[in-house]
């Protein structure tokens, strides 16, 4: 077999083989966001945080194989009233400074769905917030924008890849005034992470 | 001075009520911050900033009232000038 014939079939190999890209979810215009939300008396109190961190193993070829993990900077936390943010921060409530991340390790991907570049799935892996790490399953969209990062950064090139994620989770779980408060703040937390990463073409 | 910390009373109530009213009567907590929601054409994700805004609450209405209200109790500590009576000769 002569060596022209073989570059083909070596293209072909890459191609099926195609490594899974690593999305860096470190995002420069600052619009990534994790938006949380509990039931309270007078009011639902409403806070995001946007110290997004992470990084993201996903094949275009292969999306249920994806995995990696999203980190939440405590401090970045915020609702709109100062005391409730004093709060939040404390060591009664969140103790962001001797817990300072809140961690989502994705381990698998099931009920995988894609059509044409976007994947729906359930994602279950660990999440860890309090100092307290609970394995939870979630539902994910995964949207794959290809060279699509020269739109949003200038001068780069590279693809996209967006993360939205609804989930509930019990704060007694994660022991945060468990059994207490009951009556002024719920125990359920709605989060809802829209995240958007990117992997530079080499 | 009673009088005056009557008036005053109704000055810090009245204040506290149309401040409130003329922010939006907001029927919440107090918030010194506003969420500004913004769209990244690309990736279709709403950001979230907070722009610096004071959004006076329930718990203002209610620290005006309560100024109020001691101001006034306190003008009941004070006694009512006595106005000089015209003698009849």
């Amino acid at each position: 077999m002569k060596l022209t014939h073989l570059i083909p079939l070596l293209t072909l190999t890459t191609a099926v083989y195609a490594a899974p890209q690593a999305f860096d979810f470190k995002d420069p215009k600052g619009v990534n966001n994790a938006v949380f939300k509990l039931d309270a008396p007078l009011e639902s109190i409403n806070g995001s945080a946007n110290g997004i961190t992470g990084s993201v193993s996903f094949d275009a070829e292969n999306p249920g194989a994806t995995t990696g993990k999203i980190t939440v900077t405590a401090a970045s936390l915020t609702v709109p009233n100062p005391m409730m943010n004093g709060h939040l921060h404390s060591d009664k409530w969140l103790d962001a400074t001797k817990f300072p991340e809140i961690t989502f390790e994705a381990k698998s991907l099931a009920n995988v769905k894609t059509e044409g570049n976007v994947t729906t799935a359930e994602v279950t892996g660990k999440f860890s917030l309090h100092g307290v790490t609970n394995e939870i399953t979630a539902p994910i969209k995964l949207t794959y924008l290809k060279d699509k990062l020269a739109d949003r950064v200038p001068n780069m090139k590279g693809d996209l890849l967006v993360i939205r994620a609804n989930f509930k989770i019990n704060r007694e779980e994660f022991d945060i005034n468990k059994g207490q408060y009951t009556d002024k703040v719920s125990t359920t937390i709605d989060l809802s992470l829209s995240i958007a990463g990117a992997a530079v073409a080499k | 001075m009673k009088r005056t910390l009557q008036i005053l009373a109704l000055v810090v109530a009245l204040g506290g009520v149309i401040t409130w009213a003329a922010t939006g009567a907001n029927r919440a907590w107090t918030k010194t911050s506003v969420p500004v929601k913004t769209l990244d054409e690309v990736t279709g994700i709403e950001g979230i900033t907070y722009k610096k805004q004071f959004l006076p609450g329930v718990d203002f209405l209610g620290a005006a009232f309560g100024g109020a209200a001691l101001l006034a109790g306190a003008s009941f500590f004070f006694r009512k000038p006595k106005t000089n009576q015209p003698t009849n000769k």
